[in-house]
C-alpha cells in the first residue's frame, strides 16, 4: 500500500494502469486531458506497452478501445462531456452489443463551463444507453472505482461509464494504491457474430438482452459499497447527495449528519436505498452537480409525489457548479463573507500568447476583410477561439469542433459573401475533413483558413494527428491544389499573406488557406525537454 | 490543525509550484490535504487561482468556503483582491507588490494599494527584486511562499526539506538558490508579523 498526491484524472490513470489495462484511447479535452498523459509518461505503462497515443477524435479513440475489448482486453477510453456527443453513436451500440475485455468510458464534464462550451450533464447518455454509470465522490473512490470497474464491466457484459467533474479531476488528494494486475490475454468472444453484428434481428435480441440486464445493474448498485446509508435522528428530511456533493455536504456538518443521507456514487439508482430515504423521510433534498438528474427521476414530470427540493425549485441554482456555499444555503445555513472584491478589481480574460501564429493569421485576415462589407468568419474551437475577444474580435461564430467549415458552407449556399472558416489543424483532422468533402463536391464558394500550429494547443500541446499532411489531405480529399495555398503567419510576409488571402476570396469556388508556423509554447516545452 | 489557503496570480506565474511545495511538506507530516488547481482555458494570461486545504483530519471539500480561508498568498497584488470574499475575518494576505498589467483596463495602482492597505493582517513584499538581488528571478514564487510560511502551519524547516525534495534532482545549486529565496521571504514576513 503507497500513499500518493494525485489529481483524479491521475488517480483513474493508476488505476487503469493497476487493473491490467491494455489500452487507453482518447482525445484531449479539459478536464479529462491529464488521464492520457499520465498513462503516456508512465514507466510501467511503457514497459508492458500500453497503447496511449491519441486517437484523431473520440468517436474513433472509443471504436478502438471496443475493438480492444471485443479482443478479450481492457481498454479505457476519455472524453470531455462534449467528446461524447462526437461519440454517442458508437456509445449508443456498445452498449446494444455489450463487451467481452472490461471497457470503462470516462466522461470528465464541466459544470460551470471553466473551459467548454456547454455544462451537458453526460449521466443523462449513460440513461439513454442503460448502462452502468460510476460517479466517484474523491480520488480515492475513483482509483477503487476504477480498479474494479474493469471486473464489474466483464462481470455485467456491458460497457461501464464512469463520470467526473471538473472539481474532482483537477484536485489533488492522497490516494492509497493497489496491487498491479496481470493483463488479459487475447481472447476473442465464442458469441462475437451473435452480439457484435447489429442487423436488426440480431439487433431486436440484444435489446432484449440489455432490458433484460437492467435488473442485474440495479442490483449492483444497491449492493455498492459505494452507495451508503448514513441514518440520523431528524427525519423531517433526507438528503440525497450524488458525486462530490457528499463532500460538501460534509463539509457542514463536521460533527456528523442531522439528517439521514443516501451518498450515491453508482447507477442505475439503488432502488431499495432510495424507497428507504423516501418512506423515512417526510421531504427529500437531492444535492448534485450538474443537472437535475436524479432530482427529475424522483420527482416525475407532474411532480405530484413526494417533495423534492434541488435545482428545479431554486434551493440549489439551476446552472453553475455546487460549491460548499452553496450546498450551505440549501442547507439553510449562513454564509459569510468579511470583505467583498473591492470595484477596482478587473476582469483578466485569458488571450492570445504574445508571438502567436494565430495572431499573425488574423491581423491579416481582418486586414482584408475590412475592404468586404458582409464578411462573416465561422470559427472554431481551439487557442484561435481567443480571437473573438479585442483586439482581434475576428470571429462570428464558435459552436462545435468542425462546425467552422460546415456553417461557413451553409451560409455561402444562402447567400453570404465571403464566408470564411477559420479552423485549427486537429480541429480539423477531429472533424473537419468530412465537411470539406461536402464542400469540394460542390465547389462551395467559401474561404476556409487551417491556421496549423502544428501542436493541439489549447489544451496542453499534445500531438496534432494532421502535422506535415495538411495540404495533402486537403488534396487528397479533392481540393484543386491550386487553390491550397500555404504560407507562413509572420509580421514580414503581412503582404503576401493579404495578397494570398485576397486572390482566394475572390476565386468563385473552394480555397484552403494553410497558415503554418509552430506554437510558440510548444517550441518552448520541447526546448525544456530536450535540455533534460 | 487546519490551514486553508488560496493561491493566486496570473497564468503563467507558477502559483502551482509553491502548491507542490507545500503539499510535498504536508504529506510528508503525514497531514491530509486537498488542492483543487485551475488547468485549460484559464491558462493564458488569465486569472487563475488554487484551493490548497491541509488539515489533521480528513479534508471533505476541495472549494474552501467563503469566509474561511487563513491566508490568500498571490504573485500579483489585483489578482490577491479578487478572493477576498473568501478570507477570514483575521486571516493574513501575502501579495507580491509588483502588478502584472496584461490588460488595457488595468487599475491605478495606488488605488490597488489603497485596498491593500484597507487589511488588517497584510504582507506585500517585491518577490521578484528580492529573488533578483539573490540572483535569480526564477526564485521568486519561493520568496513568496517564505513569506508565506510563519501563517500556514507546517514548521520552516518541513518546508526546506520540502523544496530539497521537489528541486533535489535539479542539483545542489538550485536547491541553495531556493532555500536562500524561500528565508528571505521569511524574514520579511517574520518581521512584519512580529511589528
Ligand atoms: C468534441 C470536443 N473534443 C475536445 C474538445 C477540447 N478541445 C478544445 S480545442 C481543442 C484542440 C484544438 O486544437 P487545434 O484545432 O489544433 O487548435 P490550437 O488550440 O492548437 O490553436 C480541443 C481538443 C472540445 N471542445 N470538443
Ligand atoms: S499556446 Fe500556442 S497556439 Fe495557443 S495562444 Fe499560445 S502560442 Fe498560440
Amino acid at each position: 500500500m503507497e500513499k500518493h498526491l494525485f489529481l483524479g484524472d491521475e488517480a483513474i490513470a493508476q488505476a487503469a494502469i493497476d487493473a491490467g489495462l491494455s489500452g487507453v484511447y482518447a482525445y484531449p479535452g479539459t478536464p479529462s486531458t491529464e488521464i492520457t498523459e499520465y498513462i503516456q509518461n508512465s514507466a510501467v505503462a511503457t514497459e508492458r506497452g500500453i497503447h496511449s497515443k491519441w486517437s484523431t477524435n473520440e468517436k474513433t479513440a472509443l471504436e478502438t478501445a471496443l475493438g480492444m475489448s471485443y479482443a478479450g482486453k481492457r481498454a479505457l477510453c476519455c472524453m470531455k462531456h462534449v467528446g461524447l456527443n462526437v461519440a454517442a453513436d458508437c456509445f449508443m451500440n456498445a452498449a446494444m452489443s455489450g463487451i467481452n475485455g472490461g471497457l470503462i468510458i470516462i466522461t470528465a464534464d464541466d459544470p460551470s463551463m471553466h473551459s467548454s462550451q456547454n455544462e451537458q450533464d453526460n449521466r443523462f447518455y449513460g440513461n439513454f444507453a442503460m448502462i452502468p454509470i460510476l460517479e466517484p465522490s474523491n480520488q480515492q473512490e475513483a482509483y477503487d472505482m476504477v480498479y474494479d470497474g474493469f471486473e464489474l464491466s466483464e462481470k455485467l457484459g456491458y460497457p461501464v461509464l464512469l463520470r467526473v467533474t471538473t472539481r474532482m479531476a483537477h484536485s489533488r488528494a492522497g490516494v492509497v494504491t493497489r496491487p498491479m494486475r496481470e493483463e488479459n490475454k487475447m481472447n476473442c468472444p465464442e458469441d462475437g457474430r451473435q452480439r457484435f453484428i447489429l442487423l436488426p434481428a440480431l439487433a431486436r435480441k440484444r435489446f432484449k438482452s440489455l432490458l433484460a440486464a437492467q435488473d442485474g445493474f440495479v442490483a449492483a448498485s444497491e449492493e455498492s459499497p459505494y452507495n451508503q446509508y448514513f441514518d440520523a435522528p431528524d427525519k423531517k428530511k433526507g438528503i440525497i447527495t450524488t458525486g462530490i456533493a457528499f463532500n460538501y455536504l460534509s463539509e457542514n456538518y463536521p460533527d456528523g449528519f442531522e439528517n439521514p443521507v443516501l451518498k450515491i456514487t453508482q447507477y442505475p439508482l439503488p432502488k431499495k436505498l432510495v424507497v428507504r430515504l423516501v418512506e423515512e423521510c417526510d421531504e427529500i433534498l437531492v444535492l448534485e452537480e450538474g443537472f437535475p438528474f436524479v432530482e427529475e427521476q424522483l420527482k416525475g414530470y407532474l411532480g405530484i409525489g413526494i417533495k423534492v427540493h434541488g435545482r428545479l425549485d431554486g434551493a440549489i441554482p439551476r446552472e453553475g457548479e455546487l460549491t460548499p456555499d452553496s450546498v450551505a444555503l440549501a442547507l439553510g445555513k449562513e454564509v459569510k463573507s468579511f470583505y467583498s472584491v473591492p470595484e477596482v478589481v478587473e476582469q483578466r480574460p485569458p488571450a492570445l500568447c504574445q508571438g502567436c501564429a494565430h495572431r499573425d493569421m488574423y491581423d491579416a485576415l481582418n486586414d482584408v476583410l475590412k475592404e468586404y462589407e458582409g464578411a462573416k468568419v465561422f470559427g472554431d474551437i481551439g487557442c484561435y477561439t481567443l480571437g473573438a475577444l479585442p483586439p482581434f474580435r475576428a470571429i462570428d461564430s464558435c459552436i462545435d469542433m468542425g462546425a467552422s467549415i460546415t456553417m461557413a458552407k451553409g451560409a455561402a449556399d444562402a447567400g453570404v459573401f465571403p464566408a470564411v472558416a477559420v479552423i485549427g489543424d486537429s480541429t480539423f483532422t477531429h472533424s473537419g475533413m468530412t465537411g470539406l468533402l461536402d464542400c469540394v463536391n460542390e465547389n462551395s464558394p467559401i474561404t476556409i483558413v487551417i491556421s496549423d500550429n502544428e501542436t493541439t494547443a489549447m489544451t496542453g500541446g499534445q500531438d496534432s494527428a494532421g502535422t506535415g499532411k495538411i495540404e495533402a489531405i486537403c488534396a487528397g480529399i479533392g481540393v484543386n491544389p491550386a487553390h491550397i495555398r500555404s504560407m507562413t503567419p509572420l509580421k514580414k510576409n503581412y503582404e503576401e499573406m493579404k495578397q494570398i488571402i485576397r486572390e482566394e476570396i475572390e476565386h468563385k469556388g473552394l480555397s484552403v488557406l494553410v497558415p503554418c508556423r509552430e506554437c510558440i509554447q510548444t517550441i518552448t516545452r520541447k526546448k525544456k525537454a530536450a535540455k533534460q | 490543525m487546519k490551514t486553508d489557503i488560496i493561491l493566486s496570480g496570473v497564468g503563467g506565474q507558477g502559483i502551482l509550484s509553491i502548491a507542490a511545495v507545500i503539499g510535498e511538506a504536508a504529506l510528508e507530516e503525514g497531514l491530509y490535504m486537498k488542492q483543487a488547481e485551475v488547468h485549460g482555458m484559464s491558462q493564458r494570461g488569465g486569472d487563475v487561482q488554487s484551493n490548497l486545504r491541509i488539515s489533521d483530519k480528513p479534508v471533505a471539500s476541495d472549494l474552501i468556503p467563503k469566509g474561511s480561508a487563513d491566508i490568500i498568498i498571490s504573485l500579483e497584488p489585483m489578482e490577491s483582491l479578487r478572493y477576498l470574499p473568501y478570507l477570514k475575518e483575521y486571516g493574513w494576505l501575502v501579495t507580491n507588490s509588483r502588478p502584472f498589467i496584461n490588460i488595457p483596463n488595468y487599475p491605478v495602482l495606488d488605488k490597488v494599494n489603497e485596498e491593500l492597505d484597507k487589511l488588517p493582517h497584510k504582507v506585500i513584499l517585491d518577490v521578484e527584486a528580492i529573488a533578483k538581488e539573490l540572483g535569480s528571478v526564477r526564485a521568486a514564487n519561493i520568496v513568496m511562499l517564505g513569506a508565506a510560511t510563519p501563517f500556514i502551519g507546517i514548521d520552516y524547516d518541513k518546508i526546506e526539506d520540502g523544496i530539497r525534495r521537489i528541486f533535489g534532482r535539479k542539483g545542489d545549486e538550485i536547491v541553495t538558490m531556493n532555500l536562500n529565496a524561500l528565508k528571505a521571504g521569511y524574514e520579511v514576513a517574520k518581521q512584519i508579523q512580529t511589528t
